[in-house]
């Protein structure tokens, strides 16, 4: 790590899936407190990340830190006290079917045992609150809606209490109202200091929220910055996909430079 | 032709992969019983479903097996004047094959294909890996509670199916062939030895191993989307019917080496 305050960090991480390089010489820093944006097109490998940080993949080859222990050598059964340090919202919220969304909720808070069920169910209350949806809690997935999936996700990896919170793609497939709700959430979040990583292709969320933004193309790295950066640089597949309509057939045809 | 054969090594070596997998899912989730937590309430969730929730098919499996075989075996037996001696056959039939396999290949159907499309569905929906973030073992949570629920609850249901077989035998026996009804249960129990009672729940507690893991691993190994949960539903019935047929074989030679 090259910093105290660094929470996240990847050096030089590759990946292959399936006989497919997904990840090439990936370097990537978060710190506390910051809310960092992983920015790219669909498939460029922004989600493999968040896996990777989680150890839900192993790298190839590289360095993953999280709160300052390497996580790329543990094995399974050694993950998950890190595990328990982060939270993750996933695409599709993966809630779990068969509970309610207050035992969705409070899922780690049970399994962990360490709470009275009266310290767990205010937890649950309030981050349900949070997220405006206090009155779902005897409500099974499969009655909310997309949107308030997305916002019992969230609920649930508040509640954990964890430090750092991973988002996979939080506004993908939303209408623009829960759009703009589940930005103002992560904005709450990030004026308590909360360390954040997104992963999304929606810029004007990525730019609402950003301290930092990461970008991805076909597996590397091509820009790590602050939002105002990004909007000055005017190169390859930066420029592209910021501003996809004048360039996009370009795009399309994978034609255009790195940088 | 040096292509045929790598073929024919990468089939195999697909198939000898597979087997590798799945020992160690088996051997997984069994050492999952010696460690906490142990998720008690689980275990009983599913032995009320897979238990309670079989107890009609085995009871229809066992009723009709002993309906039939009384008709049969009294056609059998008839020329040589023996028409009474049926409920031997009915009871050391169904006790030491017929009732075991029989309610096995039924719960094979019912239950190891829903447990298959429930972790299989788990999967797609990115439940698992949910599982994992949160710290939790999803072997554990999910194939140790199934495997404790099938070894316990199959044999019983067994023992009801067995019981079943011989009371509609007996209806038979009594209705249709006008056969003493004391003959009829004195005969039952008289052909039975303990160890025909010790192979009778013996093997259901082997065919409930079977059932359990194949159907985990089917759910555990699902690619694909709902496509994948319909072939892997398919995958489990198929292989664990087959596996339940070859183990009967097997498990009945072993006995009788030992008798």
């Amino acid at each position: 790590m090259s910093d105290d305050s660094c929470m996240i960090s990847l050096r030089d991480v590759s990946l292959t899936l399936a006989k497919r390089q997904v990840l090439r010489d990936i370097n990537l820093e978060v710190r506390a407190g910051e809310t960092k944006i992983i920015l790219g097109a669909s498939g460029s490998g922004k989600t493999t990340i968040l896996r990777l940080i989680l150890g839900l993949f192993r790298p190839d080859n590289g360095s993953i830190c999280v709160a300052g222990q390497e996580i790329a050598t543990l094995r399974e059964r050694e993950l998950p006290p890190i595990r328990q340090k982060m939270a993750m919202v996933f695409q599709g919220a993966a809630l779990f079917d068969s509970l309610t969304v207050r035992e969705n909720v409070g899922y780690r808070l049970w399994e962990q045992g360490q709470m009275s069920n009266d310290q767990i169910e205010q937890i649950v209350h309030e981050s349900l609150q949070f997220v405006g949806l206090a009155d779902t809690k005897d409500k099974m997935p499969a009655e909310l809606s997309g949107g308030m999936r997305k916002r019992v996700g969230i609920a649930r990896a508040l509640a954990s209490g964890a430090k750092i919170l991973l988002y996979d793609e939080p506004t993908a497939g939303l209408d623009p109202i829960n759009t703009f709700l589940i930005g103002s959430l992560i904005l709450r979040l990030k004026a308590q200091q909360v360390t954040q990583v997104v992963v999304t292709h929606d810029l004007e969320s990525a730019f609402r929220v950003a301290d930092r933004i990461f970008m991805i193309h076909k597996g590397c790295g091509v820009f790590d910055g602050t939002p105002e950066e990004l909007r000055g640089r005017d190169e390859g597949v930066i420029r592209n996909f910021l501003v996809p309509s004048g360039s996009a057939p370009e795009a399309a045809r994978g034609s255009a430079p790195l940088v | 032709m040096a292509t045929k054969a790598w073929a024919v090594k990468h089939e195999l070596m697909g198939y000898v992969l597979v087997v590798q997998e799945f020992t160690l899912l088996a051997a997984q989730a069994t050492v999952g019983l010696l460690r906490r937590p142990l998720y008690i309430r689980e275990m009983i969730i599913q032995m009320d479903r897979i238990g309670v929730g079989s107890l009609f098919i085995v009871i229809l499996t066992g009723m009709f097996t002993g309906m039939v075989l009384a008709l049969q075996g009294a056609i059998q037996l008839e020329p040589y004047g023996a028409t009474m001696y049926v409920s031997r056959l009915i009871s050391t039939s169904v006790v030491r094959e017929l009732g075991p396999v029989l309610a096995a290949l039924m719960i094979a159907g019912r239950v190891g294909s829903g447990i298959a499309s429930e972790i299989a569905s788990m999967q797609v929906t990115e439940q698992i890996d949910a599982l994992r973030a949160e710290g939790t073992d999803p072997v554990k949570k999910l194939a140790t509670t199934r495997l404790v629920a099938c070894v316990l609850m199959i044999p019983l249901l067994t023992v009801v199916t067995n019981a079943i077989a011989i009371f509609g035998g007996w209806l038979i026996a009594q209705f249709y062939l006008g056969i003493d009804p004391y003959f009829y249960w004195t005969w039952a129990f008289e052909a039975l030895r303990p160890n025909d009672i010790m192979i009778g729940l013996f093997k259901p507690a082997v065919f409930g191993f079977i059932i359990a893991m194949v159907g985990c691993y089917a759910g555990f190994h699902t690619r694909g989307g709902t496509v994948g949960v319909g072939v892997s539903t398919t995958q489990s019935m198929v292989s664990s019917s087959i596996l339940i047929l070859a183990s009967d074989f097997f498990l009945t030679k072993l006995f009788m080496a030992f008798e």
